[in-house]
């Protein structure tokens, strides 16, 4: 599992590259608290190379979407791949998190 | 062949005692002294369901074979949790669990954060977790959920074998049990309770080798064997997937809430004078607005992310220009806010955050600065960062103070299975006096009464009629506190009273009694393969006074959110001589049962009753005392002893029933 990110205009872009599981699940609750520590509070999860991912990278999600709305931002994921859709649904997560087309569309409204 | 015998016993006992009840309900019954007769009745129509709904669990019972080996690279995390028992306590547990001889992490889980305990930890390799900075000490607790969901966010093993301090884990536990996972659909291998420091008579009561043993194994025959909270072995994707769908539940539920509530708190601005200043009217539209917009969004099935972030950029701007507008008169209303506790906790660790904070919110006379900004404080408050918890994933269920009974049931509605796993794997240890036994008693009769209220197993539809019944069995001994007054009271009202609650007692009566006592006796014979179950029974009537206060103070709570009064069993045993206060009740009754044996005789003799019901009283005021009687021992009894030899442990710790 690979975190990297880069600051953009508006937002900074999170990219998860592998499987978040319960073993990446920490790493990225760091990488997003370092992102928004730096003062980019408008994260979005760009999940295109992510390709599996289980309840604990959820739960990180939701751990990184309460640390972003607390700095007065927000997180968005992006480019999800069948398999996080698929457990996005099983879970009722997609109630919670919108997933968008691409990284530039997450905040396109905003 | 135990399966068959049982089957046919439970059948029996089922037909006999359906034969026994029906008839006095329809034939028996002294209509003259309703008031003893039909409580009686009640209570035996309540010993018949308890007894039918044990017959139905023995029904499946399910003898498991051992499970095949585990995939060599299954990663586990041991938790053992602690708050306050004695440092050498969780030390010998927690080296016995680093010995354990599966590939694992061993953590302690000190939720009284002791330094001297991290110390201890440290120098022996063993990692050690408190709760990390989201507990800020306005949010709730919920004691051992909490400790358990906060470890679960900082370490990352497949599997969680979970221990209580005392419970002192053989190397080969996870060995026996990590094979049953290969099922991806178990989420949960549970192995006995067992105690060491248990004299041969129990006096304690403290052994339960019915339920751990056909209870259990009935149940699992169900899916529906329960996790205890201790010796068991969870998956971690399932606990987190239960904290996932909680989560979109809660916040679903709460931003419907905060939506209605702000609509609420817009009309009563409207109302008031300084909505006519044409600024506050303008944000007032707007932020209506928004939540108008919100709440047609919410239909139609718009994230919640989303849809709350909207509505809070709206309301914030809405606040920013009045703000800009009238920046001083907004500053006392706002310190008014600030002072004003948003979310509270109950002593018993439940949140009531939503309704409470909303009704407060929305209830005071706010001025209409004081009312939009009260709309932001209720949207701040309840939103997807779920700000009433101090982690928005909470995967055991808080909804009671026995967490465990909770979680397995919503597991068991998501679709998981569960194992009973019947062999000793862990050796505890047991309350050694009488109150601390009288106060874990208590703690999980109130802990089972709160889930039976607050999630009914009975209406749980994705639950199979199997699971909801063997939940619910377990919540219906525990109203065995009502039906034992009353067993107490109708020998007494007879013998001193003369007062029989049925028409006669006759040969109709013996002809339909004996058969099903005797039938229910040999069920519990036979499906308890001869192990002690008389401990149990009395047990069940003795300490009737706590189950009552159970039910009672589990209500309570749950209705009307008054605490329950809750607190942590003590591991050491309490100092002092023999506390005879604690059953006060028991004594009472005791004596009203030896008084009531002395006037009936002398009413017998002085031709006042019938020698036949005097007998058939005296009996049953003989069989109360009996019951009652293990309370003596149990005041007298000044803690263990050693030597004594505890229960013949069962031979190759039940290897062959697995």
């Amino acid at each position: 599992m690979q975190f990297s990110y880069e600051v953009k205009d508006s937002y900074a872009e999170v990219k998860s590259v592998g499987r978040l599981n319960m073993v990446a699940a920490p790493k990225l609750r760091e990488v997003v608290a370092e992102v928004v520590a730096g003062g980019s509070s408008r994260v979005v999860v760009n999940l295109a190379g992510t390709d599996f991912m289980d309840s604990s990278g959820l739960g990180a999600l939701i751990g990184c979407l309460k640390a972003a709305r607390q700095a007065g931002g927000d997180l968005r994921i992006a480019e999800v791949q069948p398999q996080v859709k698929m457990v996005l649904e099983l879970t009722n997560m997609d109630r919670v998190l919108t997933a968008y087309p691409t990284a530039e569309d997450a905040f396109g409204d905003d | 062949m135990t399966r068959f015998w049982t089957r046919l016993i439970v059948v029996l006992t089922v037909i006999l005692g359906i034969n026994y009840v029906a008839w006095r309900w329809m034939a028996s019954l002294n209509w003259e002294a309703w008031w003893i007769a039909v409580p009686l009745v009640i209570a035996e129509t309540y010993s018949l369901i308890d007894v039918m709904l044990f017959g139905l669990t023995v029904w499946n019972i399910k003898f498991r074979k051992p499970p095949p080996p585990a995939p060599a690279d299954a990663t586990v995390d041991v938790f053992i949790t602690t708050y306050n028992e004695p440092l050498d306590l969780v030390m010998t547990t927690a080296l016995a669990a680093k010995n354990i001889t599966w590939p694992h992490s061993t953590w302690i889980l000190d939720d009284g954060d002791r330094p001297e305990m991290r110390q201890l930890a440290e120098s022996n390799g063993i990692g050690y977790v408190t709760r990390g900075a989201d507990w800020t000490p306005d949010m709730p607790r919920h004691a051992k959920a909490g400790n358990l969901n906060n470890a679960l966010m900082v370490t990352s093993g497949e599997y969680l074998l979970i221990l209580d301090a005392d419970q002192i884990p053989e190397p080969d536990i996870l060995d026996k049990t990590l094979g049953y996972f290969n099922d991806d659909l178990v989420a949960l291998v549970q192995t006995p309770q067992y105690f060491i420091n248990v004299p041969a008579d129990d006096p304690l009561g403290s052994q339960a080798p019915l339920f751990y043993g056909p209870i259990q194994q009935g149940k699992d025959g169900w899916n529906a064997a329960f996790f205890c909270g201790s010796n068991a072995i969870l998956r971690r994707e399932a606990l987190m997937q239960l904290g996932l769908v909680g989560y979109v539940k809660a916040t679903e539920k709460s931003v419907r809430r905060a939506l209605a509530a702000s609509r609420t708190a817009i009309k009563k601005a409207r109302r008031s004078a300084e909505a006519e200043n044409p600024l506050v009217e303008q944000m007032l539209n707007e932020v209506e607005a928004a939540t108008a917009a919100a709440q047609q969004e919410l239909e139609a099935g718009a994230s919640l992310s989303e849809i709350t972030y909207r509505v809070r950029r709206k309301v914030d701007d809405a606040v920013r220009t009045l703000v800009a507008a009238d920046f001083s008169a907004l500053q006392s209303d706002l310190e008014e806010i600030a002072a004003m506790e948003l979310a509270h906790v109950g002593e018993s660790g439940v949140t009531t955050v939503a309704s409470d904070a909303v009704d407060r919110m929305s209830g005071r006379d706010w001025s209409p600065l004081g009312a939009l900004e009260s709309v932001h404080a209720v949207l701040d408050a309840i939103s997807v960062e779920r700000t009433d918890e101090a982690q928005p994933i909470m995967p055991l269920a808080t909804i009671s103070v026995t967490e465990d009974m909770a979680t397995a049931m919503r597991l068991h509605g998501l679709g998981w299975k569960s194992v009973y796993h019947h062999e000793i794997l862990a050796n505890g240890l047991a309350p050694e006096d009488v109150k601390t036994m009288l106060t874990q008693r208590l703690r999980w009769a109130q802990g089972t009464m709160q889930v039976l209220l607050r999630e009914n197993p009975l209406v749980q539809r994705r639950l199979t009629w199997g699971q909801r019944l063997m939940y619910f069995s377990t919540m219906w001994t525990y109203l065995s506190g009502f039906a034992a007054v009353i067993y107490f009271a109708a020998p007494i009202i007879y013998l001193t009273l003369g007062i029989l609650p049925v028409n006669s007692i006759s040969f109709d009566f013996f002809i339909r009694f004996i058969p099903f006592m005797v039938v229910n006796q040999l069920l519990f014979l036979v499906a308890g393969h001869g192990i002690p179950t008389w401990r149990g029974q009395q047990y069940s009537l003795a300490l009737f006074p706590t189950w009552i206060k159970a039910c009672t103070t589990a209500a309570r709570n749950v209705w009307f959110g008054r605490p329950l009064g809750f607190a942590v069993t003590p591991k050491a045993r309490q100092s002092g001589g023999p506390s005879w206060s604690l059953i006060r009740p028991q004594i009472i009754v005791a004596v009203l049962l030896a008084i009531a044996l002395i006037v009936g005789l002398i009413r017998l003799l002085a031709g006042m009753s019938e020698p036949l019901g005097t007998l058939v009283n005296v009996a049953w005021v003989a069989f109360d005392l009996v019951v009652l009687s293990v309370l003596v021992k149990a005041v007298l009894y000044k803690g263990f002893v050693p030597e004594d030899v505890g229960p013949e442990r069962p031979e190759e710790r039940n290897a062959d029933a697995v």
